[in-house]
C-alpha cells in the first residue's frame, strides 16, 4: 500500500546512524550487503559483465569520499561517506509508487520493496533525493536497503547476528543499528552525544538514518608536539639533558622541549 | 535526467492523441456528428492510434510489463496510478464517442455529451502525466506550475495542427482550427519562455554541504564505483548549457514557423502540412530539454556543487 501507515504511539523507527568519525572507506558494509542480499533469503542482486571491460551492479549501500577543508586550516581531511536507504518517516518513494510494491512497515518503520509486485518503472529512485534505490536490470525490478529485515528477526541466526550484515562487518564501529523512535536507545544517546544529523533534513522526509559527524581534528603543529617525547622531570633526566646541552654547545634552558625535529621527520 | 528515446516520443505522441481527441470531441459538442465518414473515422484513427501507441510504448518501456496491471490500484496516493486509471477511463467515452460521431453506431443525441466527456477525460489524463513530474520536489526544474499547463498547451497545439492538417485532406478545413493552433502554439511560446526563465533564476538551495553535513568546505573527491551504475545512467545526464540555448532556439523558431504556416492557411490550408510537422518536431525538442535540462538533488553526492 503506498499511503504511508498511520503513526503508531511509541512509533518504532529501527534504523542506522553512520559515523563519518570512523568510517575508514574499508568497503566491508558494502561487499557484506552485497553477499548477503545475494545469497541470502532474496533475489541476487545481480552483476552485468562483472570480469569484463564495463561491469556494472546493483548496490544497496555505496561509499562516497569527499575531501574536507575546514575554514581557517590549510589541510584538509578524506571523510568517507557511506550512502544507503535513509527509511525516511515521509518518504515519497512510497507514495508515488504506481502498484503498492513499495510500502513502509507499520511495525518498525522499515522501508521495503516488494520484488513480486515491482513492475520497474522506476519513478521511486527518481523520487529518492538519496540515490538510494536502484533498478535491476536483470530482473526488471528495484531493489533498495532492507535494513536486513530478514536478518534482525531471524531465529536461524545467534542473537548477536540479529543486525544488518553492514553492522555486524563494519571493523571500526562506524555503523550503529537499533530503534531511532526511543529515546532511551543506544542509537539515540550515540545521536545525541555526538549531534547526529539528517541528511537533506530541508526536503522535509524526515529520514530515520542520522549521520555523525568528523570530529574536531588536532593540526599538524599540535600533533607533532603531543608525539615528541618529554622528559619525566626526575633528576637523572635532569643530567643527561645537562650533559647533553653541555656537549652540543646549546645554552638553552628549556627541560621540557627539545629541538625542532619537524624538518628532519619523514613522511 | 536521462532524456531517453522512447519517453520522449511516447509522451509527445501521447499528447498529440489526446490534444487531437479532445478537440474532435469539441467538434462533436459544437456540431453533432461529423459531415464526413472519411473524414471522422481518419481523424478518431489517428487520434486513438496515437494515444494506444503512446501508452502501449510506456507499458512495454516497464522491467515488468506483464504486471502493469498492478499499477491501476494504488490511485490514493500515486499520480502515476491516476495517470493509469484516466487513460483507460478515457478509452469509455472516446470509443463511444467515435462509433456515434462517425455514426457506426446511430445515436446523434449521445455525440454531444460524450463528445464533452472525451474532452474533460482527456485533459484529465494529461493533467495526471504532468503531475507525475511536477510533483517530484527532487527534481527542481520540474517542481512547479508550468509543467501541467506546458503540457496541456503543447497536447492542445499538437492536437490542433494535426486536426488541421487530417480536415485540409477531406475539405472539411475550418478557419477555427487554425484559431485554436495559433492561440495553442502562442500560448506554448509564452509558457516555455517564461518556464526557461524561471528555471534559469531559480535559487538553486540545495548544496553538496547540506546533502553531506560535511560544510562549505567540501568537495568531491571518490565516487563509490569504478563504471557506471544505474543511478548515473538514469540520473546523472548533465548537458552543456551552450547545447541547450541551441535547441531552445530551434524550439522557438519551430514554434514561429508554425503560425507562419498556419497564417498562410488563408491561402491554402495545405500549408497545415508544414505547420503541424514543425509543431511536433518543436514538441519533440522541448521534450528532450525537458529531461536534458533536469538535474536531481542527488547529483550532490556525486560531485554537483548545488541543486
Amino acid at each position: 500500500m503506498t499511503s504511508l501507515p498511520a503513526p503508531q504511539p511509541n512509533q518504532k523507527k529501527l534504523g542506522l546512524v553512520i559515523d563519518l568519525d570512523t568510517c575508514v572507506g574499508c568497503q566491508a558494509c558494502v561487499t557484506s550487503c552485497k553477499e548477503w542480499n545475494t545469497q541470502g533469503y532474496s533475489a541476487p542482486l545481480s552483476d552485468t559483465d562483472p570480469y569484463g571491460t564495463n561491469p556494472s551492479g546493483v548496490w544497496l549501500n555505496r561509499v562516497h569520499g569527499y575531501e574536507v577543508k575546514d575554514e581557517g586550516r590549510d589541510d584538509s581531511r578524506v571523510v568517507n561517506f557511506p550512502r544507503s536507504c535513509l527509511h525516511c518517516e515521509t518518504p515519497a518513494c512510497v507514495t508515488v509508487c504506481p502498484t503498492g510494491a513499495s510500502y513502509k512497515r507499520a511495525e518498525d518503520g522499515i522501508v521495503l520493496v516488494n520484488p513480486e509486485t515491482c513492475i520497474g518503472c522506476k519513478l521511486c529512485s527518481w523520487a529518492c533525493p538519496y540515490g538510494a534505490r536502484e533498478y535491476d536490470y536483470t530482473v526488471g525490478v528495484m531493489k533498495k536497503c532492507t535494513l536486513c529485515v530478514d536478518r534482525i528477526y531471524n531465529i536461524n541466526l545467534e542473537p548477536e547476528d540479529r543486525v544488518p550484515a553492514c553492522v555486524k562487518a563494519c571493523p571500526t564501529g562506524a555503523r550503529h543499528f537499533g530503534d531511532l523512535g526511543d529515546a532511551n536507545s543506544p542509537v539515540s544517546q550515540l545521536v545525541k552525544e555526538r549531534e547526529g544529523y539528517d541528511l537533506l533534513g530541508e526536503m522535509g522526509y524526515k529520514p530515520t538514518n542520522k549521520y555523525l559527524p568528523p570530529r574536531k581534528r588536532r593540526d599538524a603543529v599540535t600533533s607533532r608536539q603531543i608525539a615528541l617525547p618529554k622528559g619525566d622531570g626526575s633528576a637523572m633526566d635532569r643530567l643527561f639533558g645537562w650533559a647533553d646541552r653541555l656537549l652540543s654547545g646549546k645554552i638553552s634552558t628549556k627541560l621540557t622541549m627539545q629541538e625542532d625535529y619537524s624538518d628532519k621527520l619523514e613522511g | 535526467m536521462n532524456p531517453a528515446y522512447s519517453v520522449i516520443l511516447f509522451t509527445t505522441a501521447s499528447g498529440a492523441g489526446y490534444g487531437l481527441l479532445a478537440l474532435l470531441g469539441l467538434v462533436g459538442f459544437n456540431h453533432g456528428p461529423a459531415s464526413s465518414f472519411g473524414f471522422g473515422a481518419t481523424a478518431i484513427i489517428v487520434a486513438l492510434g496515437l494515444v494506444t501507441l503512446g501508452l502501449l510504448s510506456s507499458t512495454f518501456h516497464l522491467g515488468r510489463p506483464e504486471r502493469a496491471w498492478r499499477a491501476f490500484s494504488q490511485w490514493r496516493s500515486s499520480w502515476l496510478s491516476r495517470e493509469g486509471v484516466a487513460s483507460v477511463a478515457t478509452y469509455v467515452p472516446a470509443v463511444l464517442f467515435a462509433a456515434t460521431w462517425t455514426d457506426l453506431i446511430h445515436a446523434p443525441q449521445l455525440v454531444a455529451p460524450l463528445g464533452l466527456l472525451t474532452l474533460v477525460m482527456c485533459a484529465i489524463t494529461v493533467y495526471c502525466t504532468a503531475k507525475i513530474y511536477s510533483t517530484l520536489t527532487t527534481i527542481r526544474a520540474w517542481n512547479n506550475a508550468f509543467v501541467p499547463t506546458i503540457y496541456l498547451a503543447f497536447a492542445l497545439a499538437t492536437g490542433a495542427s494535426l486536426l488541421t492538417a487530417i480536415a485540409t485532406v477531406y475539405d472539411r478545413f475550418q478557419i477555427f482550427q487554425v484559431a485554436v493552433a495559433v492561440a495553442a502554439v502562442v500560448l506554448v511560446a509564452i509558457l516555455k519562455f517564461l518556464y526557461w526563465r524561471k528555471i534559469d533564476g531559480a535559487e538553486r538551495s540545495h548544496t553538496m554541504a547540506a546533502a553531506t553535513g560535511l560544510g562549505a568546505g567540501v568537495r568531491q573527491w571518490e565516487v563509490p564505483h569504478t563504471s557506471e551504475n544505474y543511478i548515473m545512467k538514469e540520473m546523472g545526464f548533465a548537458v552543456a548549457r551552450r547545447h541547450t540555448m541551441k535547441l531552445r532556439n530551434a524550439v522557438f523558431l519551430l514554434l514561429l514557423a508554425s503560425l507562419i504556416a498556419l497564417a498562410a492557411c488563408q491561402l491554402t490550408p495545405w500549408f497545415s502540412w508544414i505547420a503541424a510537422p514543425a509543431i511536433v518536431l518543436a514538441a519533440v525538442f522541448e521534450r528532450w530539454l525537458f529531461f536534458a535540462e533536469a538535474q536531481h538533488v542527488l547529483s550532490l553526492y556525486y560531485g554537483a556543487e548545488t541543486a
